[in-house]
């Protein structure tokens, strides 16, 4: 239950949030030129004529960032348009040097899709998109260089972005971070965008507005500048208030577009009212439309990877795991196949999910280390799980010899062998042991027959003791209960 | 449909254009006068026709995504009233 409700002074107040996901494509060159896209180059080197908007230039719409989109409006689950229209969207910016961002308006490439995002407390909840489009980005400012100037850098100028807009169905924080998590994750699994919101290449505008539950949508404020989660986070807590605070006091919300400050932790507004959104939208006379076939569509559709989702259901059908493990390992892409490839060398798919999740990826994340460089691979894992499996270490002596793995990047079968750590399972040699402390600790074995049954406890740890851990425990326990009865 | 004095003077900032009071009193009727005349064209049934925005016959020309453009700084702030260090400089636009 992540629905919260917010106690004002006159009673509960109910959030109402959409948000506008902007994701960089991943592509080599921009939306409608042959410059590239490629991060951290020197100011103005990635740039060409046409993203500098010098007269006369045409933009030429790159195929590959079309296929990009179509696959997104697949894996969104949503209505790919075969009839789109580019169209001007009017303002002025220094890093929009067209004066214009040519974008989407009536008729995007994909419209209405679905997905399902999963909540903290394991339950999912289904959010509606209402549609995707593709547009340019702009330029990037940077005011904090010198003292009475802004310095304009227009490498990101022309970049291909789609822009995700959400129904104003999330109604919390946690509903928002779920979803961009969400939405993050499905981008990454379909290789469309990198979804690094450091770099700049995934960003989020919140819209929000409250209501008392059951009354119609309030006036809602959009939030920019919003850069990670965190930030997400905190600026629905702030903005969420501060309406209620509005409203309470008798005061109305104004509809404008603020700015998250995560220096004050507090929006404040942007632009000046009269001038908001009036974007004056018309199709872009260098554009005709775009036109999509059933068989490119259909094309596009058969090199879908599979989604997320999916793959979370079946991790808790193929391999009966609960709905948190399959979301943890399902999460990247490479740590679900990582896993798979651990169960296949392994055999026993729930203890190779405690061992990925719990030991292997904690063990990482202390060393500060990426799946992709762990010392330990994924047959090697499943390697030591399956000598777990199969009796002859036990999961204890099985975290040492994890801990040796990801120092030496040895094989579990070298390091058992070569530190001779086979667990003993003969019988004879386990009874031989257990005698041996019977007749060591008379005492507690007539404490033990006399009724205190809690130093069973102290036998066993006093013949795996012995055995130096390596004693089968089960068939210790099994022998210590005949023995000392 | 007609436009008001205030109209203009909107647009016109929309569009960053500095009118004076002069101006703008030419302007309007200017301006109503040409919405005026493609205003006729409403006389037209159009009713079953679908809207028609270009009227080339050709479809969207595509490129591949590859790159053979940009790296020519020089030519991209050639025209800059000012830049520095590679970028372009430009009055303080802080929010």
């Amino acid at each position: 239950m992540t629905h919260a409700l917010i106690k004002g002074e006159t009673g509960e107040w109910e959030m109402v949030i959409g948000l506008e996901v902007h994701a960089q494509v991943i592509a080599n060159s921009k939306l409608f030129s042959g410059a590239s896209i490629e991060f951290g180059a020197a100011p103005n080197t990635h740039v060409s004529l046409v993203d500098a908007a010098m007269p006369g230039m045409l933009p030429v719409l790159n195929q590959h960032v079309v296929e990009q989109g179509i696959k997104t409006g697949l894996g969104l689950k949503a209505q790919v348009n075969k009839y789109s229209v580019f169209a001007r969207k009017n303002y002025f910016y220094p890093d929009l040097p067209q004066g214009y961002q040519i974008s989407q308006s009536d008729h995007p490439i994909v419209g209405e899709g679905i997905i399902e995002v999963d909540l903290p407390d394991g339950s999912t909840k289904e959010i509606g998109i209402t549609r995707m489009h593709l547009e340019q980005d702009a330029g990037k400012s940077v005011h904090d260089m010198h003292p009475s100037k802004s310095y304009v850098d227009l490498n990101r100028s022309g970049s291909a972005l789609m822009e995700i807009v959400s129904e104003p169905d999330i109604r919390s924080a946690d509903e928002a971070a779920a979803y961009v998590n969400k939405i993050r994750m499905i981008l990454r699994y379909l290789g469309t965008c990198d979804g690094n919101m450091d770099e700049g290449s995934m960003r989020a505008d919140v819209n929000i507005s409250v209501r008392k539950p059951g009354d119609e949508y309030g006036t809602r404020a959009e939030i920019k500048n919003v850069n990670s989660i965190k930030a997400m986070t905190q600026a629905i807590g702030f903005e969420v208030n501060r309406q209620i605070d509005i409203i309470e006091d008798g005061g109305e919300v104004d509809q404008e577009t603020r700015l998250w400050d995560p220096v004050k932790l507090e929006t404040r507004a942007l632009r000046s009212k009269e001038d908001a959104h009036d974007y004056r939208y018309f199709p872009d006379p260098d554009l005709l439309p775009l036109e999509l076939t059933d068989e490119l569509i259909e094309r596009i559709k058969a090199t879908l990877p599979e989604l997320p989702d999916e793959k979370k259901h079946r991790f808790m059908n193929e391999f009966s795991l609960n709905a948190y493990d399959a979301s943890v390992l399902i999460a990247e892409q490479n740590r679900a196949a990582f896993y798979e490839t651990v169960v296949k060398t392994a055999g026993d798919a729930k203890l190779s999910a405690n061992w990925v999740i719990n030991e292997l990826l904690g063990a990482l994340n202390k060393a500060g280390k990426d799946l992709d460089d762990s010392p330990v691979i994924a047959e090697q894992l499943g390697q030591l799980v399956a000598r777990i499996v199969d009796n002859t270490i036990s999961g204890k002596i099985a975290k040492d010899v994890f801990a040796d793995m990801m120092e030496s990047g040895k094989d579990a079968d070298l390091i058992i062998d070569e530190k001779g750590l086979k667990q003993v399972t003969d019988t004879g040699a386990i009874e031989a042991i257990i005698d041996e402390v019977i007749v060591n600790n008379p005492d507690n074995v007539a404490a033990y027959r006399g009724g205190k049954d809690k130093l069973f406890g102290f036998f066993v740890g006093q013949v795996m003791k012995a055995s130096q851990g390596k004693a089968n425990p089960t068939i210790v326990n099994e022998l210590l209960k005949n023995k000392l009865s | 449909m007609s436009l008001t004095r205030d109209d203009v003077k909107k647009v016109a900032r929309l569009s960053r254009l500095r009118m004076d009071d002069q101006q703008l009193d030419e302007l309007a009727p200017k301006l109503n006068g040409i919405l005026g005349f493609i205003e006729q064209l409403s006389e037209v049934d159009t009713d079953n026709v679908e809207p028609l925005s270009n009227v080339a016959r050709s479809t969207l020309p595509l490129r591949d995504d590859v790159i053979n453009d940009g790296e020519c700084r020089d030519a991209v702030l050639a025209n800059a009233p000012e830049s520095e260090e590679g970028f372009f400089a430009v009055p303080k636009v802080v929010e």
